[in-house]
């Protein structure tokens, strides 16, 4: 991520520590993580230290400080989903990725996340791919709906 | 559009709105909350738009997109008013139908109505709708009605007339008076009076305080303020500029979880809409009384919904709570008094302003005054957010309303109250629900999630995977909460997975009661919740699970194997393609077996088996039969007599 856009991004929030994690956000939703530099940079800026942002990037969850695939996969783990067996399509989803949850695979190609309820539960067992929810999953259904991220 | 600055104003304004609008007019309205844009209505929205031109009918009819209706399960639903034509599971192909025939023609077009599963009528209008029929939705009503992004339409209906009454025609003491007398309770999880909270900041000492709104939504299977939020963000504000003028607060928040997009998006506008009115920023409606909302996107902590958790957040550092010798609302943010209230709450107050603390307390039990919304998920036929007044019998949420359980199966268990309630089995299914109503009952009221369990939910594994949540979330500040939760999750993982020993259901109480003595917080004193209410009412699934190594209900992997019955088997291969792990042995006229060393028990073989069929088993606690012989495997069939 650019210096200069890191710098936009702290200016829209008047360099203001008290909107660290705002801060943050908005680069995360931007670049997809935190990267080294931008840390620093906000650090910086914000005058507050390293270990405070070390510290509130590794405590929530919408942070990563490793790069994420092309594609993001959220397999919803709600109560909802849970009891309709999301877990049964977890599994199904980490044999054909290769990946467990909070892994990228080695190519940049899926990430993957499970995520504690997004809402749709009428429609659960839910997988969003990219921000589009693919729902009343099985199993069976989950290599169809992966091939098209190919 | 210029500023409002008196309540006559506002009046003049609202007037003029309301003999603009005709009502009469045709309004078509489409769902577009969260749960709608995941079954495509953002693609219904752009047909209408598109085929409301093309069949010149612009200038005739209103489209507009609305917050969520809350029947969630026939999603994206179209309502027709005046008429209140009401269709369901629309799809962009379906639209220049229903612009041709239901707006043209006035033709209703049968296959899009709601199809009633008892008696198979059609229904046309959405009040006669069993599911909305039975619900008392005083909060939640104007949701399907307007257009979120539009203030206007929230004027017109009544909007912001609390905030004029309170503000001018009412002391802060009076606001407080009344919200006190409503008795109205936190809609959050913790049930305690609004007005209470409200008063000990308003004489706590000190020029600065501060209200805010919680909307960190965290319990999974509960979405109801994200829907309000989204749905009808203004009643939000406008509770909350309210209770600012009670509280003697000139700045608010809204803590709102980033995972809620479209309900940041449309609390933002309806933020800047409301200060180009003149209901927000210095000067409200000519009163003198200065007040600002800001937005905090919260980074994803399940702890943050915690008051004090929220507050550390705000303040731009990790979200863990602290002791509560002195509450938040003395002490809170920056160190000041500090109001927080979920969603709902706010929503409810300007209901309260408008229509009297009597009117108010007319619904409810006793100790719980009011409506609730909760939304009704898991295995339940209508999955939605339902509004119901307190003291409602859980059965006829989960059977009038909620249409009972799908595809024939029993009902077991309804939790209530996120990971920090509990599972209620059916002997208390006649239990009102009202906060100490639930709690006396071993679960709690939390923020509204109900999550409806059948036949085939294990109780055990509920337990599980409830603590499993809790033991990622818990902060770690405090050792019981985090080493408790980890040790109780160990046990109950292994008892879910065959490992069970005589001694580990009271060595789970200790654990149990440590963490209700001792954590710091409300997460790590109310985790064991889920635990202790299944065991209390389903203590024998915890002994199958331990003694016999058996599931009853036929769920934990570890427990169970599936078998193709050889006397059912019709060898129709329909399994054996679809076996993700090829571990099903057969072919056409040849029985299927199940080769267990290769099956990974992901339930396909059980989905896909023609019910006609019904060949495939789970087998639990004993033995699976060994194969059939291989001569026994070829079927002859049988010749049709004419």
């Amino acid at each position: 991520m650019e210096k200069d856009r890191v710098d936009q991004i702290i200016d829209e929030h008047n360099a203001d520590p008290s909107h660290l994690i705002q801060v943050l956000l908005d680069i995360q939703v931007e670049n997809k993580w935190l990267p080294r530099e931008a840390l620093e940079r906000v650090a910086e800026r914000l005058e507050v230290p390293m270990t405070r942002i070390q510290h509130i990037a590794t405590f929530y969850k919408a942070f990563s400080l490793v790069p994420k695939g092309q594609h993001q996969i959220h397999v919803c783990m709600g109560t909802a989903c849970h009891v309709r067996g999301a877990s049964r399509v977890l599994d199904k989803v980490q044999d054909l990725t290769g990946i467990r949850p909070g892994e990228t695979d080695m190519d940049l190609k899926f990430s993957l996340e499970t995520v504690n309820c997004l809402g749709c539960c009428a429609l659960g067992p839910v997988v969003e791919i990219d921000g589009k929810a693919h729902g009343k999953m099985a199993p069976a259904q989950t290599a169809e709906v992966l091939k098209n991220y190919d | 559009m210029p500023r409002i600055n008196s309540p006559a104003e506002l009046e003049a304004f609202r007037n003029n709105l309301v003999s603009q609008r005709d009502p009469n007019k045709t309004c078509i309205t489409l769902c577009s909350g969260s749960a709608c844009h995941a079954s495509g209505s953002r693609e219904v929205a752009a047909r209408f738009q598109e085929e409301i031109q093309q069949q010149g009918l612009a200038g005739q009819v209103e489209f507009r997109r609305t917050g969520c209706h809350g029947f969630c399960e026939r999603g994206p639903i179209v309502v027709i008013h005046p008429d209140e034509i009401c269709y369901f599971q629309i799809k962009p192909e379906d639209v220049p139908e229903i612009l041709s025939e239901t707006i043209k023609e006035k033709k209703i077009i049968d296959r899009l109505l709601y199809e009633d599963p008892a008696t198979n009528e059609k229904i046309i209008r959405e009040s006669e709708i069993p599911f909305y029929k039975h619900q008392g939705r005083i909060v939640f009503g104007s949701n399907g009605s307007i257009d979120p992004k539009n203030i206007d339409d929230y004027i017109a209906i009544g909007g912001y007339s609390a905030l004029a009454r309170a503000l001018l025609g009412m002391s802060p003491e009076q606001v407080l008076g009344e919200v006190k007398k409503a008795n109205l309770r936190g809609r959050g999880g913790g049930g305690f009076p609004a007005g209470v909270k409200w008063e000990g900041s308003r004489n706590a000492p000190g020029d600065i305080k501060y209200v805010i709104v919680n909307a960190d939504e965290g319990d999974p299977g509960a979405y109801m303020d994200r829907s309000l939020l989204e749905g009808n963000p203004h009643s939000v504000l406008e509770g909350l500029t309210i209770g600012a003028y009670a509280v003697g607060a000139h700045e608010g928040y809204i803590y709102v979880r980033q995972e809620y997009p479209l309900a940041v998006e449309n609390v933002n506008v309806a933020i800047r809409q409301a200060e180009e009115y003149g209901f927000l920023g210095h000067n409200i409606l000519g009163s003198g009384f200065d007040f600002v909302v800001k937005v905090h996107r919260g980074a994803g902590a399940f702890v943050c919904g915690e008051s004090t958790a929220l507050m550390t957040a705000l303040e731009g550092r990790a979200g863990e709570p602290r002791p509560k010798y002195i509450r938040s609302n003395v002490v809170g943010l920056w160190g000041r008094p500090s109001v927080l209230n979920n969603v709902e709450t706010w929503a409810n107050v300007p209901l309260i302003i408008n229509n009297g603390a009597d009117w108010f307390t007319q619904f409810g039990t006793d100790g719980s005054k009011g409506t609730k919304i909760f939304s009704l998920v898991g295995k339940i036929t209508n999955t939605g957010l339902v509004e119901v007044p307190m003291g409602t019998p859980l059965k006829d949420i989960i059977f009038k309303i909620g249409g009972g359980i799908p595809n024939g199966k029993k009902f077991k268990a309804v939790q209530t109250g996120g990971p920090s309630g509990g599972c209620l089995p059916d002997e208390l299914l006649d239990l009102p629900v009202g906060f100490d109503e639930l709690t006396q009952a071993g679960s709690m009221m939390g923020s509204g999630g109900m999550i409806i369990m059948d036949e085939d939910t294990c109780m055990v594994d509920v337990a599980r995977y409830f603590l499993e949540f809790l033991t990622d979330e818990s902060c770690g500040k405090c050792v019981p909460c985090r080493e408790g939760m980890r040790q109780m999750l160990k046990l109950l993982t292994n008892i879910t997975k065959g490992k069970g020993k005589d001694g580990d259901i009271e060595l789970l109480e200790q654990l149990a009661e440590t963490l209700v003595e001792a954590s710091l917080c409300a997460l790590g004193r109310s985790a064991p919740n889920p635990f202790l209410s299944t065991l209390k009412y389903f203590r024998d699934e915890y002994e199958a699970h331990i003694k016999e190594k058996r599931c009853p209900a036929l769920s934990c992997k570890e427990l169970i194997a599936f078998y193709i019955d050889p006397e059912k088997c019709k060898a129709c291969t329909v399994c054996a393609r679809k076996c993700p792990s090829e571990a099903i042995i057969g072919g056409k006229n040849l029985i299927h077996i199940i080769d267990q060393e290769k099956c990974t028990k992901c339930g396909t073989c059980f989905e896909v088996c023609p019910p006609r069929y019904r060949a495939v088993r789970k087998i639990s606690g004993e033995p699976v039969p060994p194969p059939i012989p291989e001569e026994a495997r070829t079927i002859v069939k049988e010749r049709k007599q004419k």
